[in-house]
């Protein structure tokens, strides 16, 4: 079981690395907030995962349980409301420059 | 395998992720560029906060991090509606 754990927190911080490095490194406001907001989703509940299955049936697991819900509902609605602003503003999308 | 040293290596690993991804909020040319980098911060601290408390074995952490979670959910919604009047008058 820990080994498990462990790999679901090695998934966890790949993952975080990867994002980071995409809000990094995008042309983009809405490609650096694709890559925010998958990675930043994927980072905390593989963690938590690995969380609950070091700890076991606790009071401590279940309010894990607790967070990642309220977080899985509240990451999409935040990438959404930003992206939504954004939109709003006249931010245009960005294309490859290609020769015509 | 201990369980604390594969848990503190997680914990720095996500500190370093955390400082990178602060750059953004430095750099970013528009304001919602500065928000994405915030919120992939508060993610990042969130995990940084759950790993602290399974490995202190302290649950206090545990209510830290969902107090943190729903106040990093309405301050962005606060700065959204905020820069979205500014804009608009």
């Amino acid at each position: 079981m820990t080994w498990v754990a462990a790999g679901f927190l090695a998934l966890g911080v790949f993952f975080g690395v990867v994002g980071n490095f995409g809000v990094l490194r995008f042309p983009d406001l809405y490609t650096r907030l694709h890559a925010s907001a998958k990675c930043s989703t994927t980072t905390v509940v593989s963690i938590f995962i690995a969380c609950v299955l070091l700890e076991g049936f606790s009071a401590l697991s279940g309010r894990i349980v607790v967070i990642a819900l309220f977080f899985l509902l509240t990451g999409p609605v935040t990438a959404h409301i930003i992206g939504r602003r954004a939109w709003m503003r006249g931010v245009l999308p960005w294309r490859r420059r290609r020769a015509l | 395998m201990d369980v604390k040293l594969i848990l503190d290596l997680a914990v720095y690993a996500l500190v370093g992720v955390t400082a990178l991804s602060t750059v953004r909020v430095a750099i970013g040319p528009t304001p919602e560029d500065r928000l994405i980098g915030l919120n992939l911060a508060a993610s990042q601290v969130l995990a940084i906060l759950v790993l602290l408390a399974v490995r202190q074995k302290q649950a206090v952490y545990l209510d830290v991090a969902l107090v943190y979670a729903i106040l990093g959910y309405v301050g962005i919604l606060a700065i959204a509606r905020h820069l979205e009047k500014e804009e608009g008058s």
